[in-house]
């Protein structure tokens, strides 16, 4: 017997493979760079220079208009945490939505205890889409800000951030967009949305290593530092200076996969273009779909009328454990999905799907029409024989 | 879809629980696999070790001498 064929479609857990570009950035830096922002010696400095680098992108990208205003984290988790933990007091009140991954979900419920802070949560229709209409609706003399996904990592259904925008702007309140799914593959123009803050993570849709991540923050909005300590600058300064980016960011900087973050914007947006990748991976995702849909078995979650959307498909077939099929398809077929609840507990209490989950497949620019098909063939053989 | 079997599933309260077992029963030569936690266990994410059924209590056994936490054990087809 030959070996087994590899397919992974668990795209928007991470983007598995990289360009090589980011390997080989990430492997010179872990060989060249010094401590950012620590000293002006040549090493160092390559570093600082890089970072820097790596902020210009990111304000370009979201349209953002100050790379001092870019914050790296580890993650969007960990952007989240600092900007929802960071923003709030006693008796406000913030709009989410049932879309929303635990990254929100938990800190929102965490300061509703520690700190006083109600928050209303948008439903959405039968397909998982949001609601939008509910949002004023639900608005309150004491909320102070929209906090929504741009794409749901369970449907892959995108919300309008243009119209939620308006909302705010007419509402002065601030707009939060938790972009994990969505950086690197929907534009994000944060001056035409009215977005206040986009929280993304390096390492799906911009392809850059794991252990990257952080915020775009428009001027003028103070987030209270999760995390405070050694900045290399104003170290007799008791508490965490009042500048940006270092009012966010402390410790050593995770330089070596900034590196690989650097070089896979660079990738994104100068070489291929994040409009051939989202439509790369949107076709694949739609020939998936095509290629299952007749199929009585299975049910589908997510609209999937539009291109404007995050190239993942959730299915179940029958009512079949989403972890047996998903269990079957790695062990019999070399296919990666993931089954379950997907961290993100309200939009499966949404679509009814709590017990059972749903198998999501994602796509990348990495998958192939060979990929797609082949997942097809295994579902649909799945699917045939209950 | 397959024919389900009669399996002994571990579920764990962490990844970290999971691979200690994985590495505890590689080490000793017992077999089995990681899979997702089946649903009628557990409504989370996770990782779960299906083996063998027939000798929950000696697994047990095996996981504590080795450290190694566990959440519960079930016989069920998967």
């Amino acid at each position: 017997m030959g070996e087994m064929r590899r397919v992974y479609l668990d795209n928007a857990a991470t983007t598995m493979q990289k360009p090589p570009c980011v390997v080989e950035a990430v492997t010179a830096a872990l060989t060249s760079f010094g401590n950012s922002g620590r000293d002006t010696g040549g090493h160092a400095l390559d570093a600082s220079r890089v970072i820097y680098d790596a902020r210009c992108l990111i304000s370009d990208l979201f349209n953002l208009g100050n790379p001092k205003q870019v914050v790296f984290t580890c993650n969007s988790t960990e952007a989240l945490n600092m900007a929802i933990r960071g923003l709030f007091h006693r008796g406000d009140h913030v709009i989410s939505s049932v879309m929303e991954h635990n990254a929100v979900l938990r800190p929102l419920y965490d300061i509703e205890e520690d700190q006083g802070v109600s928050h209303t949560f948008i439903g959405v229709d039968e397909k998982g889409r949001l609601l939008v209409s509910e949002i004023e609706k639900n608005i309150r003399p004491e909320t102070k800000a929209l906090i929504f996904t741009h794409a749901s990592n369970v449907t892959g259904n995108a919300n309008d951030l243009h119209a939620i925008g308006k909302i705010a702007k007419k509402h002065g309140l601030l707009f939060i967009v938790d972009a994990s799914q969505t950086a690197g593959v929907l534009p994000i123009d944060m001056q035409d949305m009215n977005i206040d803050i986009v929280a993304f993570t390096g390492h799906k849709g911009l392809y850059g290593p794991q252990g990257t991540g952080g915020m775009a923050i428009r001027e003028g909005i103070d987030i209270h530092p999760l995390k405070s300590g050694g900045t290399g600058v104003l170290s007799y300064l008791k508490h965490q200076p009042e500048e940006m980016p270092t009012h966010l960011e402390c410790g050593t900087m995770n330089a070596h996969g900034l590196a690989g973050l650097h070089a896979s914007l660079n990738w994104l947006v100068k070489e291929v273009g994040i409009d051939q990748v989202h439509a790369h991976e949107i076709a694949l995702a739609k020939r998936f779909y095509e290629g299952l849909k007749d199929m009585e078995a299975i049910r589908f979650y997510g609209d999937y009328d539009t291109d404007q959307r995050a190239a993942i498909v959730s299915l179940n077939i029958a009512d079949y454990d989403s972890s047996e099929v998903s269990d079957q398809l790695e062990s019999d077929y070399g296919i990666s999905t993931r089954p379950g609840a997907h961290c993100a507990p309200l939009i499966h209490e949404a679509m009814g799907t709590v017990n059972q989950g749903m198998v999501r497949f994602a796509f990348s620019w990495f998958n192939t029409e060979e990929d797609v098909d082949y997942a097809v063939k295994a579902v649909r053989e799945l699917a045939t024989d209950i | 879809m397959r024919q389900k079997e009669l399996r002994l599933i571990t579920t764990f309260h962490t990844t970290a629980d999971a691979l200690a077992c994985e590495r505890a029963c590689k080490e000793q030569g017992f077999s089995g696999r990681i899979i997702p936690v089946p649903r009628q266990l557990s409504a989370g994410c996770g990782l779960a070790w299906s083996c063998e059924p027939g000798k929950e209590e000696e697994f047990a056994e095996f996981l504590k001498e080795h450290g190694v936490e566990f959440d519960e054990m079930a016989t069920i087809l998967f």
